[in-house]
């Protein structure tokens, strides 16, 4: 028997992720201090947790509606309506999902024919390239910059469009760079959506996390509820990645179609993550505010740190991460985070295990302690002072 | 709440030198912000989080509920700063409802708390009556939970 006939052909291609290439060596290293954590530091609020336990000691262990629990799509429904701006049909226009990877997943595959193109940026989420490859669709990127502090640029998008694009996939804030998109970019971006005709798929579980601005969702701008599918979930801002719950909010034949796929797939997201995502939605917002407000401080740290240390970063925006430049070293990314992670015992993650777009960049998350980022900091401190005088010392030779 | 006084409550190491770090400042900001929130009695003084389950630290610790008589002049105030003196009071407070004084009691010993309640606390004039609860087992103090949930060991150290 030989195992590869066994493997779909598009699977066999589909190259494995950098970051989990990475996650192996640090694994082995428990004493390492990582900022390469794509998830909060903060465990879940105590009331939503709470909520979860509730729900089971009262038997809720049963199937939701397919589409989740109408008391959570009404609660998910007043808050885009306050937070986004649009109003969604709890019925009709709503689908609870496994974490907005799932609604990814299948809302992909609800609107690509083989061979149907998108258009998103990069560097972006590990996910978004294979998740088209696994749709059959051809994954267009576009990169974004560090002398627009990565924010979105919509002229590129305009200028990579070619025939054939059916979709636009964003994420602002977005990881790993933290760059935003404000109303006067989405607006010449919603612009263009319309004319070329596409639907925009936005993943917008940063948005809570935006320090600077506000956070502007295109979906509420006129005419683009209509053709877009906006994505959002309780992972980042309310810290429940464990709890795998997401959202999509979008036009009824599309959140049709995605029911399609995720009543054979997945059946239902999982009720007690349900019941604790109503918690988060009624009571939670209190506790957003104080976990953004401390990832805030800390990014203010990180980043100036960053800058006095010689790598060169922009401030982000959202999320938390920050995206410093680390060519002044003369190191490439994959080989700074190796000499920094085995000389001293510091995890960042390589740009380009977020697309090609990432070179010389690296992503460090400030989701941990001040404890943490300040002995983080300060090891990377030595690590580019000792690079320096390697790279004086090859020069006087 | 300043930026200072906001770390000082979340981090564990309050030397000036690391805390100026964290802010962006020098060391001498740090000590001139300190000694305005000093002056101002806004930081009272430094205390650390003991875990009183700890066998070297091991005391006994009662809450008493005491009622008293108030005073024409200062009402219950004068009385109960001549309780809040005793160096056995680790706090009191002025309560609503059905006592008037809160008072936190800590002692080597079940007896030495006994002695002080009976011999020096009842017997003050205006002490009209005390009730003792001794207080058996701490979970939480100072928003600082005694038995923290266990870390996640299998929480990826590097994820996406």
């Amino acid at each position: 028997m030989n195992p590869e006939n066994f493997i779909a052909d598009h699977i066999k291609s589909l190259p494995r992720s950098g970051i989990r290439d990475f996650f192996a060596i640090v694994s082995e290293m428990p004493q390492a201090i990582s900022l390469g954590i794509g998830e909060p530091d903060f465990v879940t609020p105590w009331k939503i947790r709470e909520a979860s336990i509730f729900a089971l000691e009262q038997g809720k262990t049963s199937y939701t509606d397919n589409r989740g629990l109408l008391s959570l799509r009404k609660e998910i429904s007043k808050y885009c309506a306050s937070f986004f701006g649009p109003e969604y049909d709890p019925v009709s226009e709503i689908l609870v999902t496994v974490g907005v990877s799932e609604a990814i997943d299948i809302a992909l595959r609800s609107i690509l024919n083989p061979g149907d193109k998108v258009l998103y940026h990069e560097p972006c989420y590990v996910s978004y390239a294979p998740s088209v490859t696994l749709a059959f669709g051809e994954a267009i990127p576009v990169a974004t910059t560090p002398g627009q502090e990565f924010s979105l640029d919509p002229e590129a998008f305009e200028k990579a469009w070619q025939p054939g694009c059916k979709i636009l996939m964003l994420n602002f804030p977005t990881n790993p760079t933290g760059g935003t998109a404000d109303r006067e970019k989405l607006e010449r971006l919603a612009k263009f959506a319309k004319e070329k005709d596409l639907i925009v798929i936005s993943d917008e579980i940063y948005a809570e996390l935006t320090y600077e601005g506000e956070h502007v969702s295109i979906a509420s701008l006129p005419g683009m509820k209509e053709r877009t599918l906006l994505l959002h979930g309780f992972s980042k801002g309310f810290a429940m990645t464990g709890f795998r719950v997401g959202f999509g909010c979008g036009p009824d034949w599309l959140i049709d179609a995605m029911m399609k796929i995720h009543q054979y797939c997945m059946m239902c997201a999982p009720i007690l993550s349900q019941e604790a995502a109503i918690e988060a939605l009624v009571n939670g917002s209190e506790d957003v505010m104080r976990m953004r407000d401390q990832y805030h401080k800390r990014r203010d740290f990180v980043i100036r740190r960053f800058n006095e240390i010689g790598l060169s970063c922009h401030l982000p925006r959202g999320s938390f991460y920050a995206f410093p430049d680390i060519s002044i070293t003369g190191l490439n990314e994959t080989e700074f985070c190796h000499r920094l992670l085995r000389e001293q015992e510091v995890a960042v993650v390589p740009g380009t295990a977020f697309g090609d777009h990432g070179i010389n960049h690296v992503r460090a998350s400030f989701s941990t302690s001040y404890e943490k980022l300040v002995e983080a900091t300060n090891r990377m401190e030595s690590f580019v002072d000792c690079l320096d005088s390697e790279n004086a010392h090859s020069a006087a030779i | 709440m300043s930026d200072l006084l906001s770390i000082l409550q979340e981090t564990a190491d309050p030397r000036p030198e690391r805390l100026a770090k964290i802010l962006g400042c020098t060391a001498e900001d740090v000590e001139s912000e300190l000694e305005e929130l000093r002056k101002n009695k806004t930081l009272l003084g430094w205390m650390p989080l003991l875990n009183p389950t700890h066998h070297d630290l091991e005391q006994v610790r009662a809450v008493i509920e005491v009622k008293i008589s108030p005073e024409r002049e200062g009402g219950f105030d004068r009385m109960a700063m001549r309780i809040s003196k005793f160096e056995e009071v680790e706090s009191c407070y002025l309560m609503s409802g059905g006592y008037d004084l809160l008072v936190f009691v800590t002692g080597k010993n079940l007896r030495s708390v006994a002695s002080f309640i009976s011999e020096r606390l009842a017997t003050i004039d205006g002490v009209l009556s005390t009730a003792t609860h001794f207080l058996l087992r701490p979970y939480k103090d100072h928003g600082h939970i005694f038995e923290e949930e266990s870390e996640n060991q299998e929480k990826p150290s590097v994820s996406p």
